[in-house]
């Protein structure tokens, strides 16, 4: 039992707190991992990271207005999709620069609202719980809307599946095929952020940016067909928030403050170590198999 | 010796140009593809001329010219990409709507990432259901249709590699593959041979031939070099400075011909079986004239007689400008 | 404005303009817009570790901002570029919450590390910043040509024998060192807009890169200018000025490039034209 109790802190599945975490944080997780192979496999990881930040200036405006925080969100991230879709620049290049500009943009944004917010209603603290947020504080209430919206995305996402599966392919062959390519970027970059926007409202822009990318880099690294790809992706950033919510609520005792670590902390520490064993793996099993050929002479 | 039917009318040049060593039935069945005087301007710049060309079923054309020749819009126009300005493109006797499904796409080279979750049969059956929303839901019947189109393009044994992870000329099978699929009516590929070796290039070339004569297939080959098509094309359409000339190798791969339809003096030699254009000095010709001549050119064979016309000068005549 | 405690701020933001259109130029030109964002970001987290030991803020923004650079460019051999740089970004950010819980009392100078902040130079720091600053413009002078060969045509450069994963490093931690100038004025998160918006304005204007270049600094010199006016008389964040200046510079950069465009006279074919 003392072992048990090490791993596991007491009250750990009592804590009504916690089962919203583990609800609310994975079924996040779950819906990024999915969303994030298409975002990874269509270079848009910048977009995706963007979109947390953007979000937060939701988060920020909707601060300042007394309004529910999803609403917030969800609301900013959508008109940044459109704006980044109206730019509608085709080049990588340009794109990785609109991106930048729309971001840019809101995070100038939202440091005014944060600034006004300060001023108007004493919230000094609003900039590190907007920006960082805290899986641990999400009220009951919010669980079962971000488990709604987020199954619409899910679901959408599995019914945009094959035309956009051949667009990332290409877009010339998706285009002969008679995909409407330029509309499927453009529903996929608005299911992308309201996916983005449902994690940073959940878990902080900064891990709705590693639950994005990190289990699905790691999943591509791994998978060869689609499917699995998105079940690994799925799978990885479960575990990693379901431990992550256990080391944070361990960690209640450790120093220095002996007010626990941040979740967040946690959780992208662990997307990061499984991204690096599964690259290390296939670094190491590819030397395996090259080993074995003899070497050609040229 | 080629007989030809040198009618004057204005379309004509194209479709009737034909020897009579030709397989009749080509002559009698209607073409899969028509272009019809296809004219496009983009940005200001006149990129298409007047392109009349057809192709019937079972044909293998050659689509040649260097970059910026024109090649590549002319492909997306056909693929209904690209609306002309001017001109009518019909597809089996239709025009041209964006989500027809009888034309088949081998674009030149895709750049896959090594961690693109695909496998080549997967990619093959996106070229059946690809387009269509939803999950792809296993059957039998998929498979077996997957596996024998594999087989056709003898792409077995990578069947289940990573596409990423393929050779060019592995790759390229299996978008051959892809676009042959959904059994279109017409095939494009945007120059196949580009990358490949010369082994590869063979062997894609044969492979076309087959499948052409096989599947009763219309073929459109773009390439810079008619000399590693020409074993196998039936046509030839020529695309200098966005005009065409079209015709059968033997009546466009001339001197005269060609010489018209860059606008410059330029040789063509025949090696070996091979056939190279050189560009020679000498004057250019003058733009008016060139419209008149390009309409008529694939009826003119080398050494036979221009036709007789006010509005066709003489080669000597042609003044330099 | 124009006091004698706010000339730190002239000056320093001077130089960060300055720096800012130089390096945006090839931050631009290299499609590095996300590495430029995710540099800043794990400056933030280096300040926040060098306030909770005590140490130079500076200094601590400096280490993690190059941290971060080589992070993202050791990780982006062995994949995907914008993976390696979310997966950085993250990473520093975490690291940086993490510092961030375990002090209390640290609220309002995020703030400012974050946006930026009028009075946010002491005179003590605008040595070294000054001092950064000469270096990554020196840098960037030095690494001119092959910093255009591999960002241009990166086959040729390889082939020429620069090696291309040394010159992504070197601009990496050029960024790094730039980013440290520029945090305490104009915040981590809005250095990244000085780096970009001015430089792709100036590009759409000519292509001429020293042009470009000097067209870049004196857009950005405009920007945080005006930022800073306008910010020390309405006391709202310079961030958000420099954001939407920016934002601006772009949009009348894109408009200028669709107009110039059709004011090309149509061209009919003809033969013996490529």
């Amino acid at each position: 039992m003392g072992l048990w109790s090490h791993i596991v802190a007491p009250g750990f599945f009592q804590s009504s707190a916690v089962h919203n975490a583990l609800l609310a944080g994975g079924v996040v997780a779950v819906v990024s991992g999915v969303v994030g192979v298409f975002t990874v496999l269509r270079g848009q990881s910048f977009a995706g990271h963007s979109f947390g930040d953007i979000s937060a200036t939701g988060g920020s405006a909707a601060v300042l207005l007394s309004i529910n925080p999803l609403v917030g969100f969800i609301g900013m991230g959508v008109v940044a999709a459109g704006c980044m879709e109206a730019i509608g620049v085709r080049r990588a290049r340009g794109r990785d620069v609109a991106t930048g500009i729309v971001l840019g943009a809101a995070l100038g944004l939202s440091a005014l609202f944060l600034y006004l917010s300060s001023t108007v209603n004493s919230t000094t603290g609003a900039a590190t719980t907007v920006l960082f947020g805290s899986l641990f504080t999400i009220t009951t209430a919010t669980v079962p809307v971000v488990v709604a919206c987020s199954a619409g995305v899910l679901v959408v996402t599995l019914l945009l599946y094959r035309p956009l599966l051949l667009s990332s392919v290409g877009d010339d062959i998706a285009a002969a095929r008679g995909v409407p390519v330029r509309m499927t970027g453009a529903v996929f970059l608005v299911l992308m952020s309201v996916a983005v926007a449902l994690s940073a409202v959940t878990v902080g822009a900064i891990l709705s940016t590693a639950l994005l990318i990190g289990p699905a880099a790691t999943a591509l690294r791994m998978a060869k067909r689609p499917g699995t790809a998105m079940l690994v992706a799925a799978v990885t950033g479960l575990v990693a928030v379901w431990i992550g919510c256990l080391l944070a609520y361990d960690s209640y005792s450790w120093p220095p403050a002996h007010h626990g670590w941040p979740v967040s902390f946690f959780i992208v520490a662990l997307v990061f170590v499984i991204y690096l064993a599964v690259d290390a793996g296939r670094w190491w099993h590819s030397r395996r198999l090259n080993a074995h050929h003899a070497p050609v002479e040229s | 010796m080629a007989e030809l039917s040198a009618r004057s009318s204005v379309h004509t040049g194209s479709v009737e140009a034909r020897s009579s060593d030709e397989a009749q039935p080509a002559q009698a069945r209607p073409p899969v593809l028509e272009l019809d005087g296809v004219g496009v301007w983009l940005s200001g710049r006149e990129i298409l001329h007047d392109v009349t060309f057809a192709l019937a079923p079972g044909q293998l054309a050659g689509l040649i010219g260097s970059n910026g020749a024109g090649k590549t819009t002319i492909f997306r126009i056909i693929l209904g990409l690209l609306t002309p300005t001017s001109g009518r493109v019909l597809v089996g006797g239709h025009p041209r709507p964006r989500r027809n499904r009888s034309v088949g796409y081998v674009p030149q080279k895709i750049a896959l990432d090594p961690d693109m979750p695909l496998r080549s049969r997967d990619l093959v059956a996106l070229g059946l259901d690809g387009h269509r929303f939803g999950v792809p839901m296993p059957s039998r019947r998929r498979r077996q249709l997957v596996d024998d189109m594999l087989d056709a393009v003898d792409a077995t044994r990578f069947a289940d590699a990573r596409v990423g992870t393929l050779s060019g000329g592995e790759q390229q099978r299996v978008l051959i593959a892809h676009a042959l699929i959904s059994r279109p009516r017409l095939l494009l590929l945007d120059e196949p041979l580009a990358n490949l070796d010369l082994r590869s290039e063979h062997e894609v070339v044969d492979l076309l031939a087959r499948i052409a004569k096989e599947q009763d297939l219309a073929v459109l080959i773009s390439a810079h070099d008619l000399s590693p098509v020409l074993p196998v094309v039936d046509r030839v359409v020529y695309v200098a400075h966005g005009r065409v000339a079209t015709g059968t190798t033997d009546e466009v791969a001339t001197t005269e011909v060609l010489s018209r339809l860059y606008g410059h003096h330029v040789d063509v030699i025949r090696l070996h079986g091979r056939i190279l254009v050189v560009a020679g000095h000498g004057e250019s010709v003058d733009p008016t004239l060139l419209a008149q001549l390009s309409r008529s050119v694939a009826t003119v064979a080398a050494g036979d007689d221009i036709p007789a016309g006010d509005d066709i000068p003489a080669a000597g005549d042609i003044p330099a400008v | 404005m124009f006091d004698a405690f706010m000339v730190n701020t002239w000056i320093a933001a001077t130089i960060v303009a300055v720096v800012a259109g130089v390096v945006g130029f090839f931050v631009v030109l290299r499609g590095s817009s996300f590495a430029a964002h995710a540099i800043p970001n794990s400056a933030f987290a280096g300040a926040a570790g060098a306030s909770l030991i005590g140490a130079s803020t500076i200094g601590g923004l400096l280490a993690f901002a190059v941290a971060g650079a080589l992070g993202i460019g050791w990780l982006g051999r062995r994949g995907r570029h914008d993976v390696a740089t979310a997966l950085a970004v993250v990473v520093m950010l975490a690291l940086g919450s993490l510092f961030l819980s375990f002090s209390t009392q640290y609220a309002p100078e995020t703030f400012s590390l974050l946006f930026g902040e009028v009075l946010g130079v002491s005179s003590s720091e605008l040595g070294p910043t000054a001092g950064l600053g000469l270096l990554a413009v020196v840098a960037i002078a030095v690494c001119y040509r092959p910093l255009l060969l591999t960002s241009v045509m990166p086959d040729l450069a390889e082939a020429r024998g620069t090696r291309s994963y040394r010159i992504e490093m070197a601009f990496l931690v050029i960024v790094a060192v730039a980013t440290s100038t520029a945090v305490p004025v104009v915040g981590a998160l809005l250095m990244f807009s000085l780096m970009i918006g001015p430089p792709a304005a100036a590009r759409s204007f000519t292509a001429n890169p020293p042009v470009a270049i000097l067209l870049a600094v004196c857009f950005a010199l405009v920007t945080v200018w005006t930022a800073i006016a306008v910010s020390y008389v309405t006391n709202w964040p310079i961030g958000f000025f420099v954001g939407a200046l920016g934002a601006v510079f772009y949009v009348v950069g894109r408009v200028y490039a669709g107009w110039h465009s059709h004011r090309i006279a149509p061209t009919p074919l003809q033969p013996g034209l490529a």
